[in-house]
């Protein structure tokens, strides 16, 4: 019972990490920095909130929450390609002003700082731990599709061939017709869908939108997409390896052993040892960060 | 310089470029950027002022009013100039040496902690010529000591210090966070009891009441010494070396491992100098999420600033402008309609730098 309580809540803490680490993976391998993955998770659980506030029904909020994602993706793509801005500047800029458009408009719609009325969500109400709640989420099932959706995307179809070659090699990828600004522009454009599914998990698994609730997810996605040397299967791994980390913390919390502060620092800490171990033996896509083409 | 003049302009050699002279054109390619910037955002901010249903002038009015337009917002905005100054230069030092510290937030909330630590521990009746330099040091050393961390592993190990930094401001914050809940604070508070020597005058006059301290001058100094450090010595001449090229820099001798330390170090004991501001000057005590985002607009503050120094200082007096102004505003449009606007900041500033160079570029060749 305690290993099944520990898987159930490990793929529950994952999902998200599955969303966004997909969408950075992607967008990555087109050769765009995946800093905005916070901004994109953080949008999509805001747009989600609203969409799901108004209808009343969880799946229109997921649509929202998808286009929220899909307008900031198109934002970072615009000025990282259209204007070949620094994309790490951009990647922060982006974070920062979705923090502000969200608290903004979180203001303006529920009159609150910090968080949003109940909104409907997928499943039943009461705790959503059980193993009926979490199978009864769409989204649960969406995620964990999604990883071999992307091995297949990345690696057996023309469009993978394409987003790789755009970030390994742009100018090779331009001589033989493939149209380097459309791909990479996709690229970060489902990108910015998928982290935004990630937001959008949060949100309805919690029934409501908190002030920055997505908490540095995004960058932990973007480690795990670094950990996994920029691969959809082994960058999901490396999410679930950090999911567990963090299963393990709140379990840890349960027996106050260790202040909680200690624990809860765990996924950081691990994302840190995961770059400073692995990033010396891995090697990006070679074209990454360059907007020149 | 054999030009004749039937020659097409293409093919002139390489002499003095047409066009306008080049200071003009490195002036316009520093200077544009933030303007256009700052233009972006007010537009920005129209937009959302008229959602609101009211009307742009007199809300930009009530901004002005609340923050220059008298002595206690000006002592406000002074205030948080200060301790932005310290986290613009942080960033902006580190970006000379090509490293992009998001760091400040923890850097500043060490500084802060070592600080007040520093002047908890002193007996009470310290003089403060020894009790004031001592915090100063302490917090110095408390930000250089979170700085070295990303500044090692990427020498060391590769590791991105963007993702490092973000990470250690979870770590840090939330270490902070326990010893002072745990064991350092005030029964009932989040902060730890006041310092017994290091405090720092406030200003008096028409700034009564306003948080405006002589730390101000501290901030001033740390933009000069900043200046002096890369412009006039040898060691800050290999960092914008490898800021600019690591690989001729590593080539010409430099070794870029330890620079990349040495500009971290130095970048985090400069942020953590920023809590000079808030725990000598203004509160006598650390105070658990006192850095609140300050940390982070640093890295607004050093790009509109264009990593120069004044310009730190000329954007940092910019940046707590809108956000003292957004107190002032908050009565009729949100407050956090200048976090928008300093997003979009950063983000018209990323966009504009390569744009108005190409541009220019583009005018001198037609010109």
């Amino acid at each position: 019972m305690v290993v099944l309580a520990f898987i159930l809540q490990t793929i529950r803490i994952a999902i998200p990490y599955l969303f966004a680490a997909s969408g950075g993976m992607i967008a990555e391998r087109a050769g765009v920095v995946s800093l905005t993955l916070e901004g994109f998770m953080l949008s999509g659980a805001f747009t989600a909130t609203l969409g799901a506030y108004y209808s009343g029904n969880p799946w229109i909020g997921l649509l929202c929450g998808i286009l929220g994602g899909l307008l900031m993706g198109l934002v970072h793509a615009v000025a990282c390609i259209r204007y070949k801005a620094d994309q790490i500047v951009v990647g922060m800029a982006i974070n920062l002003l979705v923090v502000g458009l969200t608290r903004f408009f979180l203001h303006m719609a529920f009159d609150s700082s910090s968080n949003s009325p109940r909104v409907p969500g997928f499943g039943g109400e009461g705790a959503s731990t059980g193993l009926a709640a979490l199978a009864s989420n769409p989204l649960v099932w969406i995620g964990l599709l999604l990883v071999p959706a992307m091995a297949w995307l990345m690696f057996r179809t023309a469009f993978g061939l394409r987003v790789r070659a755009v970030g390994e090699h742009p100018l090779a990828a331009a001589s033989v017709g493939v149209p380097v600004s459309r791909v990479r522009y996709t690229a970060v454009a489902i990108s910015g869908m998928l982290a935004a599914l990630g937001g959008v998990y949060l949100a309805l698994d919690q029934h409501q939108f908190t002030d920055q609730m997505t908490a540095g997810r995004g960058f932990i996605a973007l480690a795990a997409v670094i950990f996994g040397r920029w691969h959809p299967v082994r960058a999901a791994i490396a999410c679930l390896l950090f999911a567990a980390a963090e299963t393990l913390q709140i379990q840890l919390q349960a027996f106050e052993i260790v202040p909680s502060q200690f624990v809860a620092i765990i996924p950081y800490v691990l994302t840190i040892v995961a770059l400073a171990g692995v990033i010396g033996r891995s090697v990006s896509p070679a074209a990454l960060g360059k907007a020149e083409d | 310089m054999t030009t004749s003049t039937e020659a097409p302009p293409r093919a002139a050699p390489p002499g003095p470029p047409a066009g306008p002279p080049r200071w003009r054109t490195q002036l316009e390619e520093a200077l544009l950027p933030p303007l256009v910037a700052i233009l972006a955002a007010m537009v920005v901010g129209d937009l959302l002022i008229l959602s609101m249903g009211q009307s742009p002038a007199s809300v930009y009015g009530m901004l002005l009013e609340g923050t220059w337009g008298n002595a206690y917002g000006f002592g406000q905005v002074l205030f948080k100039a200060t301790t932005l100054t310290f986290t613009g230069l942080a960033v902006a030092l580190a970006l000379r040496a090509g490293m992009f510290n998001v760091g400040a937030e923890g850097q500043l909330a060490a500084g802060g902690f070592v600080a007040a630590l520093t002047g908890w521990l002193l007996p009470a009746g310290t003089p403060w010529v020894i009790a004031v330099p001592l915090c100063i040091i302490g917090a110095a050393v408390g930000g250089g000591v979170v700085g070295a961390v990303p500044g090692t592993l990427k020498a060391r190990f590769g590791a991105h210090e963007v993702i490092v930094t973000i990470m250690t401001n979870f770590i840090v914050l939330a270490l902070l966070n326990y010893v002072v809940a745990a064991h350092l604070n005030v029964p009932e508070t989040l902060h730890t009891p006041e310092i017994n020597g290091g405090a720092i005058p406030r200003f008096r006059g028409p700034f009564t009441g306003s948080a405006a301290n002589a730390s101000l001058f501290l901030g001033l100094a740390a933009a000069g010494a900043v200046w002096w450090y890369l412009f006039r010595t040898r060691r800050g001449y290999e960092l914008r070396a490898v800021g600019l090229q690591p690989d001729a820099a590593e080539y010409a001798g430099i070794r870029v491992g330890g620079v990349w330390v040495r500009a971290m170090t130095v970048s985090g004991m400069l942020a953590g100098l920023g809590g000079v501001n808030y725990v000598l000057g203004y509160k006598h005590y650390y105070e658990d999420g006192f850095a609140g985002g300050a940390g982070f607009l640093g890295i607004a503050v050093a790009l509109v600033g264009r990593n120069d120094p004044l310009g730190v200082v000329l954007a940092a007096l910019f940046f707590a402008t809108l956000s003292q102004g957004g107190l002032a505003i908050n009565a009729v449009v949100p407050k956090q309609m200048v976090e928008v606007m300093q997003g979009v900041v950063i983000l018209a500033v990323a966009v504009s730098v390569p744009e108005v160079r190409r541009l220019l570029r583009q005018q001198r060749r037609a010109g």
